[in-house]
């Protein structure tokens, strides 16, 4: 298993052309599919709807929690342990 | 106790208090052993149908067997997860810690058989009291006090469930543990649910689970992940399915988790995070309450305790061998940790819903049960929180964990490796059956409280499933430098509860000293010199009044018997001389008085 991580480790570069086409290729696949049986409308509209929905909801994601944490919600590890040595 | 029904509690509890007993090789066996009987029992009770084991006390019926779909489903996987934890701690020579275990495991088995709410009461208390023991075990820094909070919070939903029950025994005269009529609720409804919702972590009341999850011992975390939220899952599809304010809960439930598990630098606490997301799936199945959302929610229950299980089990094995659980003290552990990294990587991609593993055939249930029930924005909004559980689960834990940049000190280093035999086969036992539930979803299907007509492997799925990981995929190679785990910890809810008991200590160390102290001083100056004054005025009252009165009267009665004293001579002569003149006396006064 290490000696598999560390060849496509290597050949990086070849690694990340793969996973896009594969990208690629989903899409195409999802193109290609019947969509009738989509719950809603925006899914049978529109072929490529779960790929861009993906995206958007990481990012938004991402977005969200970086905001969030950093807005005071992410904070030093003693920060408990601090207020306890106070209060002693 | 009907001779058909065997209560696999009653093995567990029997087994827990022998393990003292059992010592030396026996050990081991005896450990496989007790779980595997209690496995056949459930095995043996899934053929049965209806009440069994029922016990009058006083004017309640207690029912300790009610067996149908709903309960033998999660029997049945209780009793797997309890050989597969069982096994992975085999090695541990705490006979305690095996014991706090069984006794946890048995409460999860009392409570989904019973059909009463006082023993339902009781087998949550029970399984409250005995879980805190698999946190103190850790002996960690901070595991102390994890398990007190813990405990508390358990014990403040105990009470308020033990006041729903009253309130509606009060009300309908019984202790039957059944549908709540969630369409008219009264306060005892309300109250039954919110002490269901908080064993089931349910936004704002779960702060207790990554808290007291984290700090458990690393065989104690993966009962934990198991057992005390989907007991709750069961007695919510019990009791409270179809009860409206559960999707929108179990909504909340599902993108919190997703938020504070994409921040998390604990990878125990990360897990933790993860159960308050996929659970708020299950309670927002609950909520859905038609018949394909229930059988949803209970087959999510199965595989998450399969695939939450495996993943605390990786996670625990890093624990195990190098004693860190940090982003930032670990990376880079495919090198030394091959087996673990497989395992967890397969607990991942069956919690990602990726086709063929487990929570592709659940989850999608759920959500397709929202959309049917024309419930678009919560089916939305929990296919948004499916990206994020890819993002976070599917991607961030097994990349920054065995993967991303080396953050291992050397010592660390040199700790890391696979584990023990018994924690490597019980992650492929967890693993294998996530791939086999995963694949051939029919057996699971069948188990479940209605009949199924779903097929997850539709064209559709599989594509919509491919384009939803692929391109979160994507983003997250694109982004992942914004979500890089930092060395700080994510203040919650439980900052309120933690604040509001240092203020109460604050107001009482401070203020309150203040007052006691000036109090006494006053007493001291003010109050001590009037009390001296009283109290002088007293003792001169009790000497010369009281004291005067009484030895005043004692005086008398002491002269007046030294007067008498002279009567009595101890002559006989006189003493009927006396009485003589005495009758005689009488006499001549008794005459006077008839002449008169």
């Amino acid at each position: 298993m290490r000696k598999i991580i560390e060849y496509l480790q290597a050949r990086l570069k070849v690694v990340i052309g793969t996973c896009y086409v594969l990208l690629a290729g989903i899409v195409v696949f999802a193109c290609i599919i019947d969509r009738t049986h989509a719950h809603t409308a925006e899914g049978r509209a529109l072929p490529i709807f779960w790929s861009l929905f993906g995206f958007i909801a990481a990012v938004i994601i991402i977005g969200v929690a970086r905001w969030y944490g950093h807005s005071g919600i992410m904070t030093r590890e003693d920060y408990y342990d601090d207020h306890s040595a106070q209060d002693d | 106790m009907t001779s058909s029904f065997i209560h696999p509690a009653l093995i567990m509890i029997v087994g827990a208090l022998l393990i003292p007993f059992i010592r030396g090789p026996l050990r081991k066996p005896y450990l496989f052993l007790v779980p595997l009987l209690a496995f056949g029992a459930v095995i043996s009770n899934s053929s049965l149908h209806g009440i069994f084991a029922t016990y009058q006390f006083m004017d309640w019926r207690i029912v300790f067997g009610r067996i149908d779909k709903l309960s033998t489903v999660f029997a049945f996987i209780m009793a797997i997860m309890a050989m597969i934890g069982t096994l992975y701690g085999l090695h541990v020579d705490n006979a305690k810690e095996h014991m706090a275990a069984w006794f946890y495991v048995a409460g999860s088995f009392g409570a989904i058989y019973c059909g009463d709410y006082l023993s339902l009461f009781l087998f949550l208390e029970m399984m409250a009291f005995s879980s805190v023991f698999l946190i103190w075990f850790r002996r960690g820094e901070k595991s102390l006090d994890s398990g007190y909070r813990y405990i508390l919070v358990h014990a403040t939903g105990g009470v308020i469930l033990l006041f729903g029950i009253l309130l509606r025994y009060q009300a309908v005269g019984n202790m039957t543990f059944n549908l709540l009529d969630v369409h008219h609720p009264e306060l005892y409804t309300w109250l039954i649910m919110i002490g269901f919702a908080l064993n089931a972590a349910v936004v704002p009341m779960h702060f207790w689970l990554p808290d007291a999850y984290s700090q458990a011992s690393f065989n104690g975390a993966v009962f934990l992940c198991a057992f005390t939220t989907k007991t709750a899952v069961y007695t919510l599809a019990r009791a409270c399915a179809g009860m409206d304010i559960l999707v929108v809960l179990g909504v909340i439930m599902a993108l919190y988790g997703v938020i504070y598990a994409i921040m998390e630098n604990d990878i125990r606490k990360l897990l933790g995070w993860s159960i308050v997301s996929q659970v708020g799936y299950m309670v927002a199945g609950i909520g859905i309450g038609t018949e394909l959302a229930i059988d949803g929610a209970c087959a999510h229950a199965v595989v998450h305790i399969l695939y939450k299980s495996l993943l605390f089990m990786g996670t625990g094995s890093v624990l195990y061998m190098t004693g860190k659980t940090k982003f930032t003290e670990l990376g880079g552990l495919y090198k030394k940790m091959p087996g673990t990294m497989v395992f967890t990587i397969i607990g991942c991609l069956s919690i990602s819903a990726a086709p063929f593993f487990a929570a592709y055939i659940s989850k999608s249930m759920i959500i397709t049960a929202g959309f049917e029930s024309h419930l678009n924005w919560a089916a939305w909004l929990l296919m948004f929180g499916a990206a994020g559980t890819f993002l976070y689960n599917g991607l961030k834990l097994p990349y920054f964990l065995f993967f991303g940049k080396n953050n291992c000190s050397e010592e660390t280093w040199a700790k890391a490796a696979d584990p023990t035999w018994n924690m490597m086969m019980a992650m492929a036992a967890g693993s294998a059956l996530c791939i086999i539930v995963g694949t051939f979803p029919g057996f699971l299907y069948r188990m479940l409280p209605y009949p199924v007509e779903y097929n997850p492997y539709t064209v559709y799925h599989l594509a919509e499933t491919l384009q939803l990981m692929g391109f979160v995929a994507l983003a997250f190679f694109l982004l992942k430098k914004y979500i890089t785990p930092e060395d700080k910890i994510c203040l919650d809810v439980d900052w309120f509860f933690r604040m509001g008991g240092r203020l109460f200590m604050w107001i009482a160390s401070h203020p309150l000293q203040w007052f006691d102290t000036a109090w006494g001083e006053a007493y001291r100056a003010v109050g001590l010199r009037s009390l001296m004054t009283t109290s002088r005025f007293w003792s001169w009252f009790d000497w010369h009044g009281i004291d005067g009165v009484v030895d005043g009267f004692a005086r008398s009665i002491r002269a007046l018997g030294a007067r008498v004293r002279i009567l009595q001579s101890g002559q006989v002569q006189y003493s009927i001389y006396y009485a003589a003149s005495f009758v005689a006396i009488l006499l001549i006064a008794y005459v006077l008085s008839q002449l008169s």
